[in-house]
């Protein structure tokens, strides 16, 4: 439990009246994309803001580190999909060198030793795919045709805060018909579709249209990232919608490398943000808000140092937002009930490969163009389930799912000359193993993904010059998400849009006055998408704009 | 009978798309691979590399070279000394642009001179009993353009002396052991190089320049790709962004330097005792400040293209694929005010961008203007905010 309120300083300085006493209008605890995102939107509407970071770089779990000389590891998150276009826009990221490179070819290796390819070319995917089902060639297209509209219906959702239907507040009220509104209009089929994919399994959507283990599996891997589901789980189909809702230069479901990886996409992030004029502390942990009389004050540093503004937001995960920084008896006891059973079950890994040159897959040959995108080791829907099987019991899967993407393919400047990184995302390898510790578990995880790998491209092992494997336990040690959960809290539906984090609570506002969230915990969730940190700034504006307009005080 | 370029053998084996084009009856790739996009991203992250052989070459040499270049081109070629290049353009009396181009400063007495068109007759026309011979040299030389941000530590690695080459230097080298020029130059709006070797090196100066590549992401890119830069950097395209003098109908077709942007070609020309081509008329267009319009650069407001594509019910397309075709430009009661010549999808910029004429009244940065699209079928007006090119202009690219 952190340290309660610390009440003498908190006196010292809960002039509230006298607010040119504050050096900071805006504490953004959390240096992760959303609380640079959050903090750069403070500062270009004004507010002198602050942002805390633990470490001793910004990016939280997004970051890219050279962890061998010239090789540059994206040590968790590792591409970008779901980051919103207004935040590229408002804050004039393309300035700071945002550069979203395509990733132009998926790549599904088969354990007979075929493949599934697909690139940029509509002809040459419909043949490849009717290599495998001449019926499927044709329904991938009815599929990307029906999931588009889908996207085109639930997108909005992404971009706004959810109403709030506990409120009786009349524009609350509004916003609830407004939505109630917008799906009233949607065509039959498509709020159909929507639901069924908000609520049903991957498993069950995917065999509507398709036969191909091959397809399947590719694309029920996208029902599972990040999520203790399996593909036939119910509630895999919302995980699969939101990989498919990606967005990149107008094109759902595509994904783009940033230049360095996700930590490149967050230092420019940083340099947007500071050139609003928010100031960066690194290396600077916060161990508690400091509360007066049901408000946030400011911030106590694990130095004991101590910072004051009036509005304090938390880019943290909701366990550490409402069980930890914060007294949690200051808080409502549904509140606290509701985030002490937020599940966060983390169960994804990554291990990183430093390599002395390209994989070879026996049958494309010294090809090395298949590597210029992901490369999904899920060859079926059945291969991602059994994988799940372990993890229900509490072991990691000895035949994991990986997404993997040799990222010197897209971006050379990520390995020296000839040389490859890839990172490689591994499902499942949940938080917490029944009969063993991630600390003795660490390398038996990373010989079962290297030997997985080797399965598929022989003699992969020779090339590997450096491993890096991060568990769960790891995410959560270095980042600080909650288990390792990467989407700061689980994906699913009781835990989504109006229940993100908690029923009442998915405004980003918190039961202490000037107390922010605005972390992946809150709506719309996970991903690099950066909307939770704008949408809790526009709340944050506005409540300051309402307390001007009611009060005349400055908040 | 179309005609390949020197570098042929090797861009046919490297074109996994077998789409070709045509340009000044030489095969040219559209794209190498099934996405051009991913082409375009070597240009802005690794360095590309592309085959530029089909522009028409003029060798101009001789004592009086400097005096006929000074009198023919409308930028002062007196101050492009050897090892220096020039980017500029070549007029009519009445001051309205011929062709544009660039114009290399190989030796004393010697220069080299690129052109999209046929300009021989042109230039011998102005000869006037000079010491100078105008030679069309055009299938001599091989040129390959190396672009982007690796281009110079790539070339550097093959002949030092490149890495010294500041913006617009051109020296005389050699790679692979073969006599080259290389110059600072491009069509990209990047750092780059363009390799100009004898026709019969070309293979063995690729295959140097692709040995070194090998393993850092050099991919050769097409026409499309190189479109989609040159938008990106406002660099003027012949028949598109305007139309040679020699060949227009009416003046409507006919476009100055200064309303073509390039109005910095003429900073000193105060002090430029030049009775070049066109000068009169253009001393005149500055004093009178009778430009019709000036090429700039338009970037679309992001929230009103995605809200008229919703209320269209359809998802906003953001496509790269440039579309070089005139659109027109309105004020707000619709009345035209002039039209784009090229537009994008930019993905550096993550904007539709466009060049276009804009009434000299609204070419301050942030005028409003509204771009006519077709939405199902229908036009729609997209607002638009006019912003100084070129759009995109990474340090790198003069650095």
């Amino acid at each position: 439990m952190p340290k309660s309120t610390a009440t003498s300083t908190t006196f010292a300085t809960s002039k509230l009246d006298r607010p040119t006493d504050h050096a900071w209008d805006a504490i953004v605890i959390g240096g992760g994309h959303n609380g640079l995102t959050n903090a750069a939107y403070l500062a270009k509407a004004g507010l002198r803001t602050l942002v805390l970071e633990r470490r001793h770089l910004v990016g939280g779990a997004a970051i890219t580190e050279e962890l061998r000389p010239g090789y540059w590891f994206t040590t968790f998150s590792y591409a970008l999909s779901l980051l919103r276009p207004d935040i590229i826009h408002e804050l004039e990221l393309t300035k700071h060198g945002f550069m979203p490179i395509l990733m132009p070819t998926t790549f599904c290796p088969m354990e007979n030793g075929d493949y599934l390819l697909l690139g940029q070319d509509h002809g040459e995917n419909h043949r490849e795919i009717a290599r495998h089902s001449k019926h499927d060639a044709d329904a991938y297209d009815a599929f990307n045709h029906d999931v588009l509209k889908v996207c085109q219906a639930i997108k909005p959702l992404l971009d706004a805060a959810p109403p709030d239907i506990f409120s009786d507040d009349p524009e609350e009220l509004v916003a609830l018909a407004m939505l109630g509104q917008r799906f009233r209009r949607l065509d039959k089929k498509v709020l159909h579709d929507a639901v069924r994919l908000l609520t049903g399994s991957a498993a069950d959507f995917l065999d509507d249209y398709f036969e191909s283990d091959i397809l399947k599996g590719y694309l029920a891997s996208s029902s599972i990232i990040g999520t203790k589901v399996g593909p036939y789980s119910q509630g895999s189909g919302l995980v699969l919608l939101y990989h498919l809702m990606g967005e990149h230069d107008g094109e759902f479901g595509a994904w783009a490398f940033h230049k360095r990886g996700n930590g490149g996409f967050t230092q420019l992030l940083a340099r947007a943000a500071e050139s609003f004029g928010v100031e960066i502390r690194l290396e600077s942990p916060v161990e508690t808000v400091i509360t007066a009389g049901g408000r946030a004050t400011g911030v106590a540093l694990d130095d004991g140092r101590e910072l004051h503004a009036p509005i304090v937001v938390s880019a943290l995960d909701p366990r550490r937002t409402f069980l930890e920084l914060v007294d949690p008896r200051q808080l409502p006891a549904d509140l606290v009930e509701a985030i002490t059973r937020f599940r966060f079950q983390g169960t994804s890994a990554k291990v990183n490969f430093a390599l002395d040159g390209y994989p070879r897959y026996p049958a494309l040959g010294d090809r090395t163009d298949q590597y210029r995108g992901f490369t999904n080791i899920g060859p079926s829907m059945e291969y991602l389930e059994r994988a799940f099987d372990e993890a229900k019991y509490g072991a990691f899967s000895q035949r994991p799912y990986l997404d993997c993407a040799v990222q010197s393919a897209v971006d050379p400047d990520m390995a020296p000359p000839g040389k490859a990184v890839m990172s490689c995302f591994v499902q499942y390898a949940p938080y917490h193993l029944r009969a063993s510790d991630w600390d003795t578990q660490r390398q038996p995880l990373g010989d079962t993904v290297q030997a997985t790998l080797e399965s598929f491209f022989p003699g992969f092992s020779d090339l590997v010059i450096q491993r890096e494997v991060q568990t769960p336990l790891d995410i959560e040690r270095t980042v600080g998400l909650s288990e390792g959960n990467i989407f700061a809290g689980e994906f699913l539906a009781p835990q989504m849009y109006f229940f993100r984090p908690a029923p009442g609570w998915s405004q980003y506002r918190t039961p202490i006055e000037g107390y922010y969230q605005c972390g992946s915990g809150t709506h719309p969730g996970g991903c690099v998408m950066g909307a939770p940190g704008k949408l809790a700034a526009l709340r944050i504006l506005k409540d300051r704009d309402r307390a001007r307009a009611g009060t005349g005080a400055r908040v | 009978m179309i005609r390949t370029t020197p570098f042929h053998e090797r861009t046919a084996a490297l074109n996994e798309t077998g789409i070709w084009e045509h340009w000044s009856n030489h095969l040219v790739a559209t794209r190498y691979q099934m996405s051009e996009k991913f082409e375009y991203f070597a240009i802005r992250n690794t360095a590309g590399l592309f085959d530029t052989s089909p522009l028409y070459k003029y060798r101009v040499h001789g004592p009086d070279a400097d005096r006929f270049l000074a009198g023919v081109l409308a930028r002062d070629i007196r101050t492009c000394p050897t090892g220096r290049a020039q980017y500029t353009v070549w007029c009519d009396d009445r001051g309205f642009v011929v062709e544009d181009g660039v114009v290399l400063h190989v030796a004393p007495e010697e220069y080299l001179l690129t052109a999209a068109e046929p300009n021989l007759a042109w230039f011998l026309a102005l000869v006037d009993g000079l010491e100078v011979a105008v030679d069309d040299v055009s299938g001599d030389w091989g040129v390959l353009a190396v672009q982007g941000p690796k281009s110079r530590e790539l070339l550097a690695s093959l002949a030092p002396d490149v890495g010294r080459l500041a913006y617009f230097d051109v020296i005389s080298t050699t790679i692979g052991g073969l006599a080259v020029h290389v110059s600072r130059t491009g069509y990209t709006g990047d750092l780059g190089f363009e390799i100009w070797s004898h026709a019969a090196d070309a293979v063995a100066v690729w295959d140097a320049v692709w040995g070194i590549s090998r393993g850092r992401g050099v991919i050769p890119f097409g026409m499309t790709a190189l479109y989609m830069a040159r938008i990106e950097a406002g660099l003027l395209l012949l028949d598109v962004d305007f139309h040679s003098s020699r060949f227009a109908w009416t003046d409507a077709d006919r476009s100055t330097p200064i309303e073509l942007g390039l109005g910095w070609m003429f900073r000193d020309l105060a002090t430029d005792d030049r009775a070049f081509i066109g000068h009169e008329a253009v001393r005149r267009e500055i004093a009178a400040k009778s430009s019709r319009w000036r090429l700039s650069g338009l970037i679309l407001d992001w929230q009103d293209y995605d809200r008229i594509f919703d209320a269209a019910g359809l998802i906003p397309p953001k496509d790269h694929t440039p579309i070089q075709d005139e659109y027109y430009i309105y004020d707000d009661e619709l009345n035209q005010l002039g039209y784009a010549t090229s537009q994008l999808y930019s993905p550096i910029l993550q904007r539709h961008i466009a060049l276009a004429r804009v009434p000299i009244h609204l070419t301050a940065p942030g005028s409003r203007v509204k771009l006519e699209l077709g939405v199902s079928h229908r036009y729609e007006y997209f607002d638009a905010h006019v912003a100084r090119l070129p759009l995109f202009n990474p340090a790198r690219r003069t650095a």
